[in-house]
């Protein structure tokens, strides 16, 4: 058994919502995982059922050993850090860190260094004596980390903490995270549903949609391998292209090309997805790309066209190629990079 | 720096303000200090006059009433007792009624509540007859048990209190229960803390509403020891010598005067702690 085992949990809300279905997974010790998803998926509830903070209606929770269903979140030495914090207003930080010691009756002395030390590790030590009402977004998003580290917890609980703040901070705030998660070690489970976000920290993804786990794997894996059409369409910046088609005798027809000897027994429609940077310019190749827009980003450009059918379609290439507006472009896709899907089920048949 | 109109005019409005809560009291407070003869012949008066220690060393120290015995500093002391207990248990438990009421979700929380404050609608002055009976037949009647007990349940401080805790995160809850909070150091240690202003305001609310209780001590007490400040303030009107009813005008001054000093430390003493809430936004 691994350090934390959902096994068939199911989430049913009093009215009827069904959040989450028979969901069974497994987080190693030390591991970050994360949960990536739409809004609404039951990311969150998932998150909440492992803090206690929600009942689970069928299926079990371990942790660390331990049957977790029926423990108390007080007593099942998990950390949370909260979306919008929820420091504790009518506290400094120094007891907002010290609150959950406290309570488990430890001695001043050891609480004042392990505050401390927290502190120190945040660069927070500057403001204990502050009211959270008196520190920026940044500087409170390190308090409620200091207060989840402070305790030594089993696992470390963030529900996409990183939405409230601005661009920049967010980037920096993920590395900290990320840098500090290593450092301390502590099993974590991180909700998002920002994508970058899920590919830059994890070190397994669960991406979620409509209260299952569509897929489970390292970040290079789903990037690489996406099991299917939502989990393609979901993971990768800017979104995969899916064009229509239809599949027999191993050849894939879309609308104005053909691509042959297929890894696919399937037959029927199917939808095709190429990702933006699998595709490189030649001549005569299988895709015409009429160039609407092209978004110069520096290191990459951004080409977005229409194809023959009037499909949008995007093409990432290196910046350094220039790109005019209205051109036709004549693309190919690199080394038999598409993924197919079943039209009806979504499920990658190649 | 100039005023524009309208400031003036809003400075005349709360000056006019002022002068109206001010006036009378200073008016009390100027007669008690003056002879009761001289106030009879003359009227009440603005200076001060000197007889302002004599009348002030009468009220607090000469005994009254049938037995001769009961002092005003007594009933003072009667009345702030009263006061503190009626006001410290109605917010110990609105509070802590309101905190059931809204962080124990069992089925009857809705209708417990409008129960609750549906005792709104019968007063004490309503169901007189009945509390008399049930306290009398407890044998609590010339105590100060039997004064406080039957008004320290509070519809009005239970819903103000209910709704302010409505109003405080559910994730604040959520992350104190992670931090090893239970039932009763999460009441403790945030609700009473975040509501501190708020107790402050019930508090004075509920002293002076205690403080000025009149029917239910004229009722309860038989014993002179037990009498308030409001019933002693009828008794002294009353008052009379030897057949020849001399009104004793300067020392009611000097009583009424006296009688308002508890409920005004009160508030003194906790607006800070009101102000204070006040101005730190705690978010
Ligand atoms: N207390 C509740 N009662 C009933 N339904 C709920 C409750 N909380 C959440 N839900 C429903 O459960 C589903 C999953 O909610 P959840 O909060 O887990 O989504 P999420 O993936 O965290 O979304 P987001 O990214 O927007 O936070 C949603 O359809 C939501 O409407
Ligand atoms: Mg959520």
């Amino acid at each position: 058994m691994s350090f934390l085992d959902l096994k068939n949990v199911t989430k049913i809300y009093p009215n009827g919502t069904k959040a989450v279905h028979e969901t069974s997974l497994s987080v190693d010790e030390g591991e970050f995982m994360v949960f990536v998803g739409p809004s609404g998926c039951g990311k969150s509830t998932l998150l909440r059922m492992v803090a206690g903070l929600e009942d689970i209606t069928e299926g079990d929770i371990n942790l660390d050993g331990k049957l977790m269903n029926e423990v108390d979140p007080s007593e099942r030495d998990v950390a949370m850090v909260f979306q919008n914090y929820a420091l504790y207003p009518h506290m400094n930080v120094y007891n907002n860190l010290a609150y959950g010691l406290k309570n488990r009756g430890i001695d001043k002395q050891t609480i004042e260094q392990k505050v401390n030390d927290a502190a120190k590790l945040l660069q927070i030590s500057d403001y204990l004596q502050r009211k959270p009402s008196m520190l920026s977004g940044g500087q409170r998003q390190r308090v409620a980390m200091g207060r989840a580290i402070v305790r030594n917890p089993k696992i470390f609980l963030f529900d996409e903490p990183l939405s409230n703040l601005d661009a920049k901070l967010r980037i920096q705030m993920r590395l900290e995270i990320k840098k500090l998660q290593q450092k301390v070690g502590v099993t974590s489970i991180f909700v998002t549903h920002d994508q970058v976000e899920a590919m830059t920290l994890a070190d397994r993804l669960a991406v979620i949609n409509n209260g299952i786990i569509e897929q489970l794997g390292t970040p290079i894996e789903i990037y690489d391998n996406p099991k299917s059409l939502f989990v393609a369409g979901f993971i990768g910046s800017p979104q995969m292209n899916f064009l229509d088609g239809n599949l027999k005798n191993k050849t894939l027809s879309a609308e104005g090309f053909e691509i042959k000897d297929i890894n696919s027994d399937h037959e029927g429609e199917v939808t095709l997805g190429i990702r933006p940077e699998h595709l490189s310019q030649t001549e005569n190749g299988l895709i015409n790309l009429k160039v609407d827009l092209v978004e110069q980003l520096g290191s990459d450009n951004l080409v977005y066209g229409q194809l023959k059918d009037k499909k949008d379609f995007c093409y990432r290439c290196p910046g350094n190629q220039t790109i005019e507006k209205n051109s036709n472009l004549s693309l190919n896709i690199d080394n038999n990079k598409y993924y197919i899907f079943d039209k009806s089920t979504g499920k990658r048949v190649n | 720096m100039k005023f524009k109109p309208l400031q003036i005019i809003a400075h005349i409005i709360l000056i006019l303000g002022v002068l109206l809560m001010v006036v009378p009291i200073w008016i009390s407070f100027a007669s008690s200090s003056h002879d009761s003869v001289t106030i009879l012949t003359e009227g009440m008066k603005f200076h001060i006059g000197d007889q302002l220690a004599r009348n002030y060393n009468e009220v607090l120290n000469e005994k009254g009433g049938w037995s001769e015995e009961v002092t005003a500093a007594k009933m003072f002391i009667n009345s702030f007792i009263m006061a503190l207990g009626i006001a410290t248990l109605k917010v110990v438990i609105s509070a802590m009624s309101a905190y059931a009421l809204v962080y124990y979700r069992f089925k009857l929380a809705v209708p417990i509540f409008w129960l609750i404050f549906i005792t709104l609608l019968v007063p004490l002055e309503v169901r007189i007859f009945p509390s008399y009976k049930i306290v009398s037949d407890l044998g609590l009647t010339n105590s100060y048990t039997g004064l406080i007990l039957p008004l320290v349940a509070s519809a009005t401080a239970t819903f103000f209190f209910r709704q302010f805790y409505k109003t405080i995160p559910d994730e604040l809850l959520e992350s104190a229960k992670l931090d090893g909070a239970n039932a009763w150091s999460f009441f403790i240690d945030f609700l009473v803390p975040l509501s501190k202003t708020m107790i402050a305001a019930m508090f004075i609310f509920m002293f002076v509403y205690g403080y000025s209780q009149y029917l239910w001590p004229l009722i309860m007490t038989t014993a002179e020891e037990y009498w308030t400040v409001v019933m002693g303030m009828k008794i002294i009107y009353t008052e009379s010598y030897e057949g020849v009813a001399l009104p004793r005008t300067a020392e009611r001054f000097a009583y009424i005067i006296l009688s308002m000093i508890p409920p005004v430390l009160v508030v003194v003493f906790l607006q800070k702690w009101f102000i204070k809430g006040l101005i730190q936004t705690e978010k």
